[in-house]
């Protein structure tokens, strides 16, 4: 991310998919590591699991004014009834990220930077835990976008999450990130061309 | 204050989380409540928080028990405070018109979801103003401050303790949901270097000690109980040793100290602040999560060169008429805007206050969704 950017994240899924305390650790990274400015917000509904819940992060080198996201550079959705709530606010060209499986009807045509890595299956197969999906996510958004660096995410990663599971997070971080790099390799991403 | 228990430096914080942190830098030692969307989690974090600084936390059986319950910690000379929204915000009344009489210095932190009623549990409106200012029946004094931001959350919980302090009178903040659950970076203050007031003590001896003799400010002193002192507290109408009375003439003197007490600190009580004013034809006139979406709006408009400026109240009641009167009578203010996620209740003031020296126009939005820069923008094009 360049200098004096803006730049607008969308986390989408349902409740119970950990994209809440996905956004506080994007925001953590870039305010205590990244020495960037950020803001989270969060809506969801009254259900604590299901729904459409989405959190949003705003990272930026100034001063955040509105917190809520008006134009998205970067939506990730882990499931299909996000991703069709929420998509209209994805600006054109910009990164659309899904979960595989989960979002079996991706938008057609070529307005958006489409990428579609079976997140919750990976976390399955490799770590044996569906629930670090939205880690294995983080990892996969940084490594297309740079929006935050490797080495604060990380960090941010082991400060939030449960003691004792710091390890098994790291690790799926990793794997977001190692799919990220084989996704680029097919697919570059202009991240200097983002906001 | 204990030096350990509080880690100053920069953290990632949501404005509920704020708000209970700065209640305790304020010296606040109690908090009572009952838990509601979307302000638990400053009973949440209080909950843990409090007895590591040697505090009180309790969980009442609902919203009125939870404002007798702060209302009577501060009697014994705590700092106290409890927290909910709208609904909960509704069942306080009754206890906070007994503060407003009884003299009883608190904090009501109240983050507005939709309303009325049960309304939108998870979703933000601003449709409490008229409520904080006339929820509790009978003229009362009150004064209500409404942060907009996280870091402005952390600084205005301490001068509503401080302004409850001073003026022995509950103190109610309120915030939104999207102030509530925000999350920006905080940097935490060193302990010791925020600025707190304490409650003046009687240094009279007990028998000489009237609890409700206003002195040269109004504000009469307060002896916590324990201490040695012995006074009768009511919600009826008192003289100045606190025991009910049916003197007209008493009933007057009372009723005009009490607002009086509020009315002429207005300009320790009202604060504001002001972004682009000195050359702005147009005013946006905006409070809370709303003030977030007219500061971006001001700032695009200037970049093109529009001579628009930002009034944001930081102090809601008493109201900053005098201020604005001001503002309004410049010769080059043209109009004044006025977002809010209610059906236009600081427009109504507004147009008390400005109505005959400018335009004033108000923008609604009451789907519970913030309003954005941009319809700010397109309203002001419109008008």
């Amino acid at each position: 991310m360049s200098n004096g950017k803006k730049l607008e994240l969308r986390l989408a899924g349902s409740g119970g998919q950990g994209l809440v305390l996905g956004g506080i650790i994007l925001a953590e990274a870039a305010i205590l590591y990244d020495n960037k400015n950020a803001v989270n917000t969060q809506s969801y509904g009254p259900e604590a699991r299901g729904g459409a819940s989405k959190s949003e992060v705003i990272i930026s080198e100034d001063e955040i004014d509105f917190p809520k996201c008006e134009e998205i550079d970067i939506l990730l959705s882990l499931n299909q009834k996000s991703l069709d709530k929420y998509i209209t606010d994805l600006k054109k060209g910009g990164i659309l990220i899904l979960d595989r499986d989960l979002c079996p009807n991706p938008p057609e045509g070529n307005e958006y930077e489409t990428f579609r890595i079976p997140f919750t299956n990976l976390a399955r197969t490799e770590l044996g835990k569906v629930y670090v999906a939205n880690i294995v996510a983080l990892g996969a958004i940084a490594g297309l976008t740079d929006c935050v660096s490797r080495a604060a995410l990380e960090k941010a990663v082991a400060a939030r999450v449960p003691a004792g599971t710091e390890e098994l997070n790291v690790k799926a971080l990793a794997i977001g990130y190692r799919e990220a790099a084989v996704a680029r390799v097919d697919h570059p991403v202009d991240t200097d061309a983002l906001s | 204050m204990s030096g350990p228990k509080f880690k100053s430096g920069l953290r990632l914080m949501s404005g509920n989380e704020a708000v209970a942190e700065a209640a305790l830098y304020a010296g606040c030692r109690f908090f009572a409540g009952y838990p509601i969307t979307p302000s638990t989690e400053i009973a949440e974090v209080l909950s843990k928080r409090l007895p590591q600084v040697g505090g009180f936390f309790l969980q009442m059986e609902d919203e009125i028990a939870s404002m007798a319950a702060t209302l009577g910690a501060s009697l014994a000379g705590a700092k106290s405070m409890t927290a909910t929204s709208g609904p909960g915000f509704s069942l306080k009344q009754e206890n906070i018109g007994y503060g407003c009489i009884a003299e009883i210095p608190c904090v009501v932190v109240n983050v507005q979801r939709g309303g009325p009623s049960t309304g939108i549990p998870t979703g933000p409106m601003q449709g409490d103003i008229m409520q904080a200012r006339w929820g509790t029946h009978g003229d009362h004094p009150v004064i209500v401050l409404y942060p907009d931001g996280v870091e402005d959350a952390f600084w205005e919980t301490i001068r509503a303790f401080n302004l409850a302090e001073r003026y022995r009178t509950p103190v109610i903040l309120l915030t939104d949901e999207v102030i509530g659950h925000m999350r920006e970076r905080m940097f935490l203050p060193k302990p010791g270097t925020v600025s707190i007031y304490n409650r003046r003590k009687p240094r009279r001896i007990p028998e000489k000690y009237y609890p409700y003799q206003g002195g040269t400010q109004d504000v009469p002193t307060m002896a916590p109980y324990g201490e040695g002192y012995r006074f009768h507290v009511t919600g009826l109408f008192h003289d100045r040793t606190g025991f009910p009375t049916n003197e007209p003439a008493e009933i007057d003197a009372e009723m005009r100290r009490l607002l009086r007490k509020i009315s002429r600190a207005y300009n320790d009580i009202v604060k504001w602040e002001e972004l682009f004013m000195d050359d702005a034809e147009e005013v946006i006139v905006a409070f809370g999560c709303t003030a977030r979406s007219a500061r971006a709006a001001v700032k695009r408009l200037r970049a093109r060169d529009r001579k628009v400026g930002l009034f944001r109240l930081k102090t809601v009641w008493p109201f900053p008429e005098r201020a604005l009167i001001k503002i309004a009578k410049r010769a080059h203010v043209k109009k004044m805007l006025v977002p809010e996620m209610n059906n236009g209740q600081v427009l109504f003031e507004v147009e008390r206050v400005a109505g005959r020296y400018c335009d004033v126009e108000g923008l609604q939005r009451l789907d519970s969704e913030m309003i954005t820069p941009r319809q700010i923008i397109r309203a002001l094009r419109e008008n």
